[in-house]
């Protein structure tokens, strides 16, 4: 196991942190491809990117260390965060380093843990946990002073508010 | 309306998350509670707890003379609805776009 960047912190009482799974009605090696080596076939880029153009496809770099990006129609990248832990076909754990007003900070990592666990032959059930989301609050200390209300993340749920509401 | 940043800002103190975190993990409890279980004063505990409820983080009452304090769910779910939300929306993606190309693979073998 391969853990990359991982800041030492005091610890913290509060783990925040958001959890899904889903079931998967394919094998746990495929089911960890499409995730992980195929992500830009399914990742909901229409409303979820972050650069200044329509994202064409999001990467992420299969090895321990690899890069997580986007990348636009144009071919500017914006980065996402890193591979921390790459154990194929049975874990991934990807550092999300968008900050708060969703640019690319390098020094705000949380992590994203994806775990894939074989109920079956054809069935895999994929298990995700976005941890660490407390690291929000330090950093937000910081910048508080900085961000008017359309920067933070209630310009994001303003956005993401009207991108759900949009019909697909 | 409290902006998620501010709430956010609130949880940046070590002292704040550590009582975030017993109410989060142990439910409802005292001010005298969690003076008890803290390195800091009571006062200054009856303080966090004011800027936590300030931001909406957690809420209180009143049982005779102990002040009793809870997290606020609503609050906490809006510090996470975007994220909650987004991966909602990814993993079904994700689901259909694994079901489909092994569905394809399946049928035209290599």
């Amino acid at each position: 196991m391969t853990v990359m960047n991982q800041p030492e912190t005091a610890q913290t009482a509060t783990e925040m942190s958001v959890k899904k799974s889903v079931m998967v009605e394919a094998p746990q090696a495929h089911a960890f491809a499409v995730f992980t080596e195929r992500q830009g076939g399914w990742w909901p880029l229409a409303s979820h990117h972050i650069g200044k153009v329509q994202a064409e496809t999001a990467v992420l770099e299969p090895r321990a260390g690899g890069r997580w990006y986007e990348r636009g129609v144009d071919g500017s990248e914006c980065e996402w965060g890193r591979v921390l832990v790459w154990e194929p076909p049975h874990r991934v754990v990807l550092g999300w380093e968008l900050a708060a007003d969703w640019r690319h900070d390098p020094s705000l990592q949380t992590e994203v843990e994806v775990r894939f666990v074989a109920v079956g032959p054809q069935t895999t059930r994929v298990e995700l946990e976005h941890r660490h989301l407390e690291r929000y609050g330090d950093k937000a200390e910081q910048m508080k002073a900085g961000l008017g209300s359309e920067g933070g993340w209630t310009g994001i749920l303003q956005i993401y508010a009207a991108a759900a509401a949009t019909p697909a | 309306m409290i902006e998620p940043i501010h709430r956010m800002a609130a949880l940046g103190d070590a002292t704040r998350r550590e009582i975030f975190g017993i109410l989060a993990a142990e439910g409802p409890s005292s001010v005298g509670d969690l003076a008890r279980r803290l390195p800091v004063t009571r006062p200054a505990v009856s303080q966090h707890l004011r800027v936590l409820k300030d931001m909406g983080l957690v809420t209180h009452q009143t049982a005779g003379t102990r002040h009793i304090y809870r997290l606020d769910p609503q609050g906490i779910a809006a510090l996470r609805d975007y994220l909650d939300s987004l991966w909602e929306r990814a993993l079904n993606d994700f689901k259909a776009a694994a079901e489909r190309s092994y569905l394809r693979e399946k049928e035209k073998p290599r």
